[in-house]
């Protein structure tokens, strides 16, 4: 784990939606840390300010992809970066998903909005070994077709089952309308079997937890990433604490058991 | 879901009903293929069955003025179509478009009406499990009213940071 912020360069930059860029960055001098899938790294804009971005992909150890949407002044810094241009890493930071549950259950990956981000990495791994897991279904759901992120790459999901459903379709959308937790009805899974990963809004991700478990997926076999405001990322200035938890220490992937009585935690 | 291997998938109206309630009830359905692009119901016609979809999706749509068709809510494998036979008016409330072919069971609405006031045990479990499908329908429509994808901050809800 590196304290000072690692100067990196983007060398990929790639638009997905109207707010949103894909950044491949690769340090300039030593590599950092592995990161696995669900951690997130503080990405620094310089004399901006610095913002905590999960890894999208992670290629061949040292290159990190970010899919940032801009909504403030450090993520607008961010998304307004060309290739050639310079940023501070500082990571890997957290908690990642947890394959090693899945292995051998089938698997539901599901995504609200820019939450498709996080778990892309660890749909990368599980396609990388397919043999060690059960069916893999990608859920996904977004505001509006234009909203969609990967949709280039949503091809090679849909075996055995990947879906997308958005909110609002424009004219000319053929695709599915409703919330994501519809898409649970064609999914291939056996319940008794599956580890479910959840990115997306908190509020998404409890109706979604409570689709699964009343579809008998069991409440410790929901893995789900929180958000909450971070500065420090090491645990030690405590702006992201959850009840007893430190989500950038803790969190952000977090079991479901754990998480969902503090969900209803008002923040201070 | 593959609870009920060769039938519908595992959950919803036919998995909440007992093995001989299924059986009963399944004896008023007719197997359906409907082609890509049918019109199955309009708005405001009257609402004489309902479907549980096999496979393949229907879109549920509404008129509105200057703008065409909006669709609302698309639908797929193991869902329920239609419940507006459930209650007076008796009128769809949307209407159905197959997106592509689509199998289904259909129903007759009288004659299910029939089956649950002669099998009061049927009917009460035909109709919780309806209800279910309601409530769900209602919990996503207030998450989407939510707008939880959408921009962060007062235009719409976003994730608490
Ligand atoms: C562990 C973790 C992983 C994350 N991964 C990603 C990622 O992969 N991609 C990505 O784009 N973002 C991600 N985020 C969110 C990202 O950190 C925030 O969007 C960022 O901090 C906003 O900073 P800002 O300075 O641009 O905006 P600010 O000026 O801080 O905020 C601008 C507006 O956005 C709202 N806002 C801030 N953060 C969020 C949020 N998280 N969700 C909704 N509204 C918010 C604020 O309330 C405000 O209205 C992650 C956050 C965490 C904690
Ligand atoms: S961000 Fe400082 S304790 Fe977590």
């Amino acid at each position: 784990m590196t304290s000072a912020p690692v100067p990196c360069r983007v060398v990929d930059r790639r638009d997905e939606t109207h707010d949103t860029v894909t950044l491949v960055v690769e340090p300039a001098g030593d590599a950092l840390d592995p990161f696995a899938p669900g951690q997130f790294a503080m990405l620094y804009a310089f004399g901006v300010g610095e913002i905590p971005v999960s890894v999208s992909r992670i290629e061949g150890g040292y290159r990190l992809a970010h899919t940032v949407r801009a909504v403030g002044a450090v993520s607008r810094a961010l998304y307004g970066l060309r290739s050639g241009g310079w940023v501070g890493v500082r990571g890997p930071f957290g908690t990642a998903w947890d394959t090693a549950a899945a292995h051998g259950n089938d698997l539901l990956v599901i995504a609200g909005g820019i939450g498709l981000a996080p778990l892309r990495p660890l749909v990368d791994t599980v396609l990388a070994d397919p043999r060690a897991f059960g069916r893999l279904n990608v859920l996904a759901g977004a505001r509006t077709p234009a909203d969609l992120l990967y949709t280039d790459e949503f091809p090679g999901w849909e075996r055995p089952f990947g879906a997308v459903t958005v909110d609002r379709p424009s004219s000319g959308w053929t695709g599915r309308v409703g919330v994501v937790t519809t898409l649970l009805r064609e999914a291939r899974f056996t319940p008794s079997d599956t580890v479910a990963f959840v990115c997306g809004p908190e509020v998404m991700m409890r109706a979604t937890a409570r689709a699964l478990i009343h579809r008998g997926v069991r409440p410790d076999r929901i893995q789900v990433s929180l958000e909450r405001n971070m500065r420090c990322a090491t645990g030690h200035c405590g702006h992201c604490q959850l009840g007893p938890l430190l989500l950038c220490r803790d969190g952000p992937v977090v079991r479901y058991d754990q998480a969902e009585p503090l969900l209803t935690v008002r923040e201070l | 879901m593959t609870a009920h291997p060769g039938g519908p998938p595992g959950e919803g109206v036919l998995a909440a009903l007992t093995a001989e309630h299924r059986g009963r009830l399944m004896a008023l359905a007719r197997d359906v293929a409907l082609p890509g692009s049918t019109r199955i119901f309009e708005e405001g016609e009257e609402a004489d069955r309902f479907w549980i979809i096999r496979s393949g999706t229907v879109a549920l749509d509404i008129h509105v003025p200057g703008r065409g068709r909006a669709v609302v809510e698309t639908v797929g494998a193991g869902s329920l179509l239609g419940w507006s036979w459930l209650c007076p008016p008796r009128q769809w409330h949307l209407a159905a478009e197959t997106r592509e072919p689509v199998r289904a069971w259909e129903f007759d609405a009288d004659a299910v009406q029939d089956l649950c006031a002669e099998d009061t045990a049927l009917g009460l479990s035909l109709v919780t499990a309806v209800a279910e499908t309601i409530g769900d329908r209602l919990r996503a429509t207030r998450t989407r009213l939510l707008d939880l994808y959408g921009p962060p901050g007062p235009r719409g809800s976003g994730a608490a940071p």
